[in-house]
């Protein structure tokens, strides 16, 4: 079935083709419309599932650990401010092995207010054990979805997932969407069976307390195995949804035109799709350039981008977010990733789409030009189009 | 955590949620200082039961709160809210 949808109400039908059985989330500019979707839907009779009000997003955080915990899936969806308060939480989800799903609007850290896109929100949450997707469409968010359940929902995984979209370049920004059937798509998940789960009738403790001789490393390191099978079960989970629904997207990182390339633009979330029709202007223009749209920052795609490492002479990485007294974090971790690699192609950083600050196919154009310039010395990130007075 | 039946990493499973449940791991031996109820002075209010944040306080066979030594960590709470000063805190080590 073809629907327009915004990437807001893709996250909802998302939720419902999932059959989430318990949601939780508080509303907040620009994710208010999954809240008031997914209530319509359940007003329909449309979507059978238990949605718990709550205060706050920590509490939405807590209610959906709490439900995950007795072994029903659970959904819920913030936004930046929101994103920050469910800090503790998050870590309280991963460290509890509980597969959560959770869509993030990307929206601006105030202050000042800023409701417009920005990654800053979700990659500060990089540490806290989340699975972390960024989706450039509003199809990929429903299909994101669907791989996210079936990913974090693995035994050898169980961990939850935040699924990023750019605020109104995405979340308000309507398209075709095509939903596969509820009965494939049921067939294709399956239903959620933890080996443990909290009991009434069976009671376990919960939240209990590990003194450093005993197994806190231990379960710490856990998680990081997690994340290790997480990177075979996200490849795996994208190539089955492809030749089962005929939409895959790469996996962790999402090569595009990559193959006879010199350089390559290493980019997240909407600005891909601009990226996208400047490549092609580049390419009708001779220049040898390509995109690695990283779809899957948490577990990092340290293989892939070795991999394509190989093949090319520079890699331009734009940050929608920055880690002030250092840099963004893609540009950080792409290097890292590369360290090891006897010949490294040079990578230069730039900060573009700050706070919502349009990105055009022009910008990307501009940074091009900038980053082909032979021997410029660059190795700091540069901030793109700063309004200083000499502009 | 227990501890119990695990010996290394790989006997882990992946959530800490823990085998048994909280009546298995007894919390009392934290206790430094032990709240005890004179049932003479005792005029059966409650506030001891109401205010107790670990609810350590049961009713015994008589009718009377009494203290469940297993869970109550000896915060004096109890103690210090009774109106009529019917529990004393006293030294685990004199006794």
């Amino acid at each position: 079935m073809k629907l327009v949808l915004s990437g807001n109400e893709a996250a909802a039908y998302g939720a419902m083709l999932a059959r989430a059985e318990v949601i939780s989330a508080y509303p907040i500019t620009p994710q208010t419309k999954i809240v008031e979707k997914i209530a319509d839907l359940i007003a329909d009779g449309r979507f059978k599932t238990e949605f718990i009000k709550v205060e706050s997003e920590h509490s939405a955080m807590a209610a959906c650990i709490s439900a995950s915990l007795v072994g029903a899936r659970t959904f819920t969806a913030t936004s930046s401010q929101g994103l920050l308060l469910m800090h503790e939480m998050l870590h309280w989800a991963s460290g509890s092995r509980t597969p959560v799903v959770m869509v993030n609007i990307n929206r601006a850290v105030a202050p000042p207010w800023s409701v417009w896109a920005d990654q800053t929100d979700s990659i500060a949450q990089r540490d806290t054990g989340w699975i972390q997707y960024y989706c450039e469409s509003c199809q990929e968010v429903v299909d994101t979805i669907m791989q996210a359940y079936r990913v974090c929902e693995d035994p050898r995984v169980l961990l939850p997932a935040m699924l990023s979209e750019d605020a109104f370049f995405l979340s308000h920004t309507s398209e075709i969407v095509d939903l596969p059937p509820q009965e494939e798509l049921d067939a294709f998940l399956g239903t959620y069976e933890p080996d443990v789960r909290l009991d009434i009738d069976n009671p376990r403790s919960f939240g209990s307390l590990s003194m450093p001789h005993q197994w806190y490393p231990e379960f710490r390191y856990k998680i990081q195995e997690g994340m290790e099978h997480a990177v075979e079960a996200i490849e795996r989970v994208d190539r089955e949804y492809g030749s089962l629904f005929g939409r895959s997207y790469g996996g962790l990182l999402d090569l595009y035109r990559c193959e006879d390339a010199d350089t390559v633009i290493v980019a997240a979330g909407s600005m891909c799709s601009t990226i996208r029709a400047a490549i092609e202007e580049l390419r009708s223009e001779g220049v040898k350039v390509g995109m690695a749209r990283i779809r899957v920052f948490r577990p990092f795609p340290t293989e892939a981008f070795r991999a394509l490492a190989k093949d090319v002479r520079s890699l331009v990485v734009l940050d929608r977010s920055f880690s002030m007294g250092s840099e963004g974090a893609f540009f950080s971790e792409v290097k890292a990733a590369l360290y090891p690699l006897s010949d490294r192609p040079d990578v230069r950083g730039f900060a573009v789409g700050i706070g919502g600050r349009d990105i055009t196919i022009e910008t990307i154009r501009s940074i091009i030009t900038d980053s082909l310039r032979p021997d410029t010395g660059i190795t700091a990130q540069k901030w793109v189009g700063l309004r200083r007075c000499e502009e | 955590m227990s501890g119990k039946e695990l010996r290394c990493y790989e006997d882990l499973p992946p959530s800490p949620v823990t085998h048994d449940s909280s009546l298995v791991f007894k919390t009392g031996s934290w206790r430094t200082m032990r709240p005890v109820i004179s049932k003479e002075k005792c005029k059966l209010c409650g506030f001891c039961w109401k205010f107790c944040p670990d609810v350590s306080i049961f009713e015994d066979s008589e009718g009377y709160p009494a203290v469940d030594y297993d869970y109550c960590k000896g915060c004096g709470i109890c103690a210090n809210e009774c109106p009529f000063d019917a529990i004393t805190m006293l030294e685990e080590d004199a006794i």
